[in-house]
């Protein structure tokens, strides 16, 4: 359209969700072949300023004229200089779990979070770079040959004129340790939706194997679980909106990895509302060994000798209690708004509704609109919902910004 | 013509390619073809520095055509062809080979056959890009103005959206009021109010603005021409009016499905969720004391598999209002699944439980059985969870159905030469990367006609094809595609075949113009309508046409170079 865009990314890389998972529903296409060219197209834009490793620290002025300030942290390597090589990150001895991977592999204490980040400049992570806690080691220096490393570099402050601002801060993943009688965090074979995504994920630490966390092994029988945190009075009431979807996918990659494996999804309503969502489901239950069971089970216990999760639940049709033992069990926990989003509320005046989501006035007919002029939300952080309705979202915003710059043209 | 030197970058795509394929393998192969200058493995062609390692090899030695080996153009190939542009090579200058979809995916199982067919691949390609020429775009005029079809709440978004950053709009309805199905509901969810009103604000501003040119009621006769240039003719009150329009947006909404089941048309006591709108607005319902209502009426059936997204939450809706009307009557819902997703529908639907609406599920093996001879005076049912068979005393029946594509949904496709799929509702291009967008450059959909969605997402919706739609009008000036088809006058009989099978009307026959061939029949082709399928270059009996970036030449030099010959 024309305009000038300041892009602002909290994590080192953009992407999003998006480039943690695998393939997506209902076509089965790769996350990241979507993602990769919509990335490096937004990098090479003449018109988008890509602020990575960096956040919003204040706003002011009235709508339509709002004074940003951007605080764009040190990464400690020189961007101008830095040619993407990468031998500083094979170099460093130092490992840390990897949030990318969400504790399934390590990452270095210099690092760049995955493969095909933007912009591809690793960031040094003080809190576990030994330089900065001890004074010793700099082997990423050593070894750069561009002298990219600059353990001097501070945070950038900008700022920045805008006339309008979209809100697109997205999700972070309720912890389901809270839900005891899932044992998550206890039963080494009890993992999340998440984690599943970065093991089948071929780019992932596993390079696509399933193996259960215990021995290692490839599970045979995967059971799922809805709703965990989800609709539910003691969590979240909220229905997360994409799960039936992610498991029935992640059920179907399970079974194309592994022919015999079987997969069984605990649901309570079976929500799949979008385009060919309904027969994404049929072919799951026809061609790729997946049954549907409606129950929500009460309690996941282990099998002492073989580490093998129990779910216990109740058999709806026929009301009867019953156990299921499985190799793996993947919880799909609920989602929520990301966790900056209340502190991005406060700096901006903006409500949020009990949940932490963007409050939106007239939800119905001004489905993108904030209750602050030229201010406008989307995606998960207003509602949860899938990546063809954020995309939709995301362009309707931009429209609503461009029509509301240009009442000033 | 300047000697090639093609530069070759084969991509691991992580484990995706080279967990299967052996890349150094392909790699090595592939130094030693000829005119290749160089050849290297990427860990991801498409990350950041493997589209730098592109360019940079294009400078470092001299590259004037590039081979990517890696995965699909579908999505890849905008990427690669803007990195050679970036690099100063002609973008048409590229060539792509497929040896993940049709080498590590589909020989999953056999890694040396799979090592070698990516060698073969590589090898097509190479041979094809030595004869590889530069391409200019065809560039082509905006005319600032839009046209939406379609008044409802996404055609009059998009609408007052595009008008409001200042372009021309043609919004042509059918009907002779603005407001599309919304007029036709009592209430809204999940708000619970009288939607005329707000629809009415819609359509006041809509009506009163200046850039909007309304149509009404009119239906589109022809649109003919290309992204930026497109005639429009319009049938408005019998008479034709035409237009130029940059773009078009296809908002004209669905239908709601009247059922053949339970006995609907027979039964005077059963109703579609859409009549019982109709008779609370109109205050003609009567009295009531026993609703039964059931959802997925002609929806997730062998016939009709989709699930129409808002028909619970319409149920819901009206289930709590035939409790708010009457508190002392009885009402039931039988579902099969309830999709109230998200924040607001999943509180609604626990209100309204509270409230005393009571919710039965059904399977499809055991639908509900409707009991009565003149009027219904039971619903059987058995309920899953009590596990037994209930007898539901009922005076009203309300059967929710889905929305249904309209039935002129196939003469626009037609006519704009956009898709239509499943049920009969519009295809977009892509269903995340371009939800809102057709294949068909310069034409964008919102709204019902795509699929079903409630009034918030057919709003965004619309606003979502008005940004699209925008970019060009904005712009002003639209590059198209080059690999299109052209005409060698001089082979051409002017037989007419071309025209016949092209399926974009891009060909004409003409009297040709060239000297030495003054006055001679002969095919052209309009460059900017061409989509370049390769028709008319297959079709054509005497050889006539070739396809840019498709030669006989190109072609037959990978088909020589698979046999071994050169």
């Amino acid at each position: 359209m024309g305009f000038q865009v300041y892009l602002v990314e909290k994590t080192p890389s953009i992407g999003g969700r998006m480039s943690q998972l695998d393939k997506t529903f209902p076509t089965n296409d790769c996350s990241m072949c979507i993602l990769a060219p919509k990335m490096i197209e937004a990098s090479r834009h003449p018109n988008i300023r890509l602020l990575t490793y960096s956040e919003v620290e204040e706003v002011a002025g009235d709508s339509g004229k709002f004074k940003v300030k951007i605080r764009k942290k040190a990464r400690f390597v020189d961007e101008e200089k830095c040619t993407g090589c990468g031998v500083c990150v094979t170099k460093c001895p130092w490992k840390v779990d990897s949030e990318f991977d969400l504790g399934l592999s390590k990452r270095k204490a210099i690092y760049t979070p995955f493969a095909q980040a933007v912009p591809n400049i690793p960031v040094i992570d003080t809190e576990h770079c030994v330089y900065f806690l001890k004074g010793t080691c700099r082997a990423c220096e050593k070894f750069c040959e561009a002298g990219a490393i600059n353990y001097d570099q501070e945070d950038e402050i900008i700022e920045a004129e805008v006339d309008a601002i979209i809100l697109a801060s997205g999700f972070d993943l309720y912890d389901p340790s809270g839900l005891e009688e899932y044992g998550y965090g206890k039963i080494k074979n009890v993992i999340t939706a998440m984690q599943y995504e970065r093991m089948i994920s071929a780019s992932g630490p596993t390079g696509g194997q399933l193996e259960r966390p215990s021995d290692g092994a490839t599970p045979n029988r995967l059971a799922f679980i809805q709703c965990v945190g989800s609709r539910d009075t003691h969590h979240k009431l909220y229905c997360s909106t994409v799960c039936c979807m992610h498991a029935t996918k992640e059920a179907i990659l399970a079974n194309e990895h592994y022919p015999d494996l079987e997969a069984f999804i605990f649901y309570t309503d079976m929500r799949a509302v979008g385009k060919r969502f309904q027969e994404y489901i049929a072919r799951a239950e026809q061609q790729y060994k997946v049954t549907y069971i409606r129950s929500r089970p009460s309690k996941i216990t282990e099998n002492p000798d073989t580490g093998n999760p129990i779910v216990w639940y109740e058999e709806t049709t026929t009301r009867t209690r019953t156990s299921m033992e499985v190799d793996m069990v993947v919880l799909c926990q609920a989602l929520i708004p990301s966790g900056s989003m209340k502190d991005m509320s406060c700096m901006l005046h903006l409500s949020l509704n009990d949940y932490q989501f963007v409050h939106i006035p007239d939800r119905l007919f001004h489905p993108v609109d904030t209750e602050i002029p030229g201010l406008f939300a989307c995606g998960f952080c207003q509602a949860p919902q899938d990546i063809p309705d954020s995309v939709v979202q995301a362009s309707a915003a931009a429209a609503r910004a461009a029509e509301f710059v240009s009442k000033d043209e | 013509m300047i000697a090639p030197r093609i530069g070759v970058f084969v991509c691991r795509c992580g484990t995706n390619i080279g967990g299967i394929v052996d890349v150094p393998q392909v790699v090595e192969y592939t130094k030693n073809l000829p005119y290749v200058a160089h050849a290297e493995a990427n860990l991801y062609t498409c990350s950041e520095e493997g589209i730098s390692s592109i360019k940079h090899g294009i400078k470092e030695h001299d590259l004037n055509r590039v081979v990517v080996a890696s995965c699909t153009p579908r999505t890849h190939q905008p990427l690669f062809r803007n990195a050679c542009a970036d690099a100063g090579l002609n973008p048409y200058l590229f060539e792509f080979v497929n040896i993940r979809e049709h080498c590590s995916w589909i020989h999953m199982k056999n890694r040396r056959e799979a090592t070698e067919k990516a060698k073969e691949l590589v090898k097509m390609g190479v041979a094809k890009a030595r004869w590889l020429d530069a391409q200019e775009e065809f560039k082509s005029e905006v005319y600032p103005a839009a046209m939406v079809i379609g008044g409802g709440v996404a055609g009059m978004s998009a609408a007052l959206n595009l008008a409001n950053q200042g372009f021309e709009v043609h919004l042509v309805e059918k009907e002779p009021e603005l407001g599309g199905r919304l007029l036709k509901l009592n209430r809204i969810f999940p708000i619970n109010k009288d939607p005329s009103e707000l629809v009415g604000s819609i359509v006041k501003s809509v009506r009163g603005h200046s850039k909007i040119r309304l149509h009404m009621p009119a239906v589109v006769k022809s649109a003919g021409g290309y992204i930026g240039n497109f005639d429009v003719s319009v049938d408005e009150d019998r008479q034709e009016t035409s237009f130029k329009a940059g773009v078009i947006i296809v908002a004209t909404g669905a239908q709601v499905l009247k059922p053949e089941l339970y006995r609907y048309g027979e039964l005077a006591n059963v109703l579609t969720q859409l009549d019982l709108e109709q008779r609370l607005k109109d205050a003609e319902l009567g009295e009531f004391q026993n609703v039964v209502m059931i959802n997925c009426v002609g929806a997730r059936i062998p016939e009709r598999p989709y699930c129409s997204r808002i028909c619970c939450m319409t149920a819901i809706k009206n289930a709590a209002l035939m409790k708010e009307i009457n508190p002392q009557a009885k009402v039931y819902v039988l579902y099969r699944d309830l999709m109230t997703y998200g924040v607001e529908f999943e509180e609604y639907y626990r209100e309204v439980k509270e409230a005393g609406v009571r919710f039965i599920r059904y399977t499809p093996s055991k639908v509900p059985q409707v009991i009565g001879a003149e009027r219904v005076g039971s619903v059987r049912i058995y309920d899953e969870l009590m596990d037994m068979e209930l007898e539901l005393p009922c005076d009203l029946l309300v059967l929710a159905t889905p929305l249904i594509a309209n039935d002129d949904n196939e003469e626009l496709s037609k006519m704009l030469k956009v898709p239509i799929a499943d049920g009969g509702f519009f295809l977009e291009a892509h269903v995340k990367l371009r939800p809102v967008e057709f294949p068909m450059d310069g034409i964008y959909v919102a709204g019902t006609c795509r699929w079903p969605a409630d009034i918030r997402e057919s709003i965004a919706q619309g606003y979502a094809a008005a940004s699209e739609a925008v970019i060009p009008l904005r712009q002003g000036l639209v590059k198209v595609e080059a690999i299109t088809a052209t005409v060698d006058p001089k082979i051409c009989k002017g037989c007419g075949t071309c025209v016949l099978v092209c399926p974009f009307d891009a060909i004409e026959l003409k009297e040709s113009e060239i000297r030495g061939l003054e006055g001679k029949i002969v095919s052209e082709v309009n460059t900017a309508l061409c989509k370049g399928c390769g028709l008319c270059a297959a079709a054509c009996p005497n050889g006539a046409i070739q396809q840019r970036g498709f030669t006989d030449t190109q072609l037959i030099s990978m088909v020589n170079a698979l046999s071994g010959k050169r």
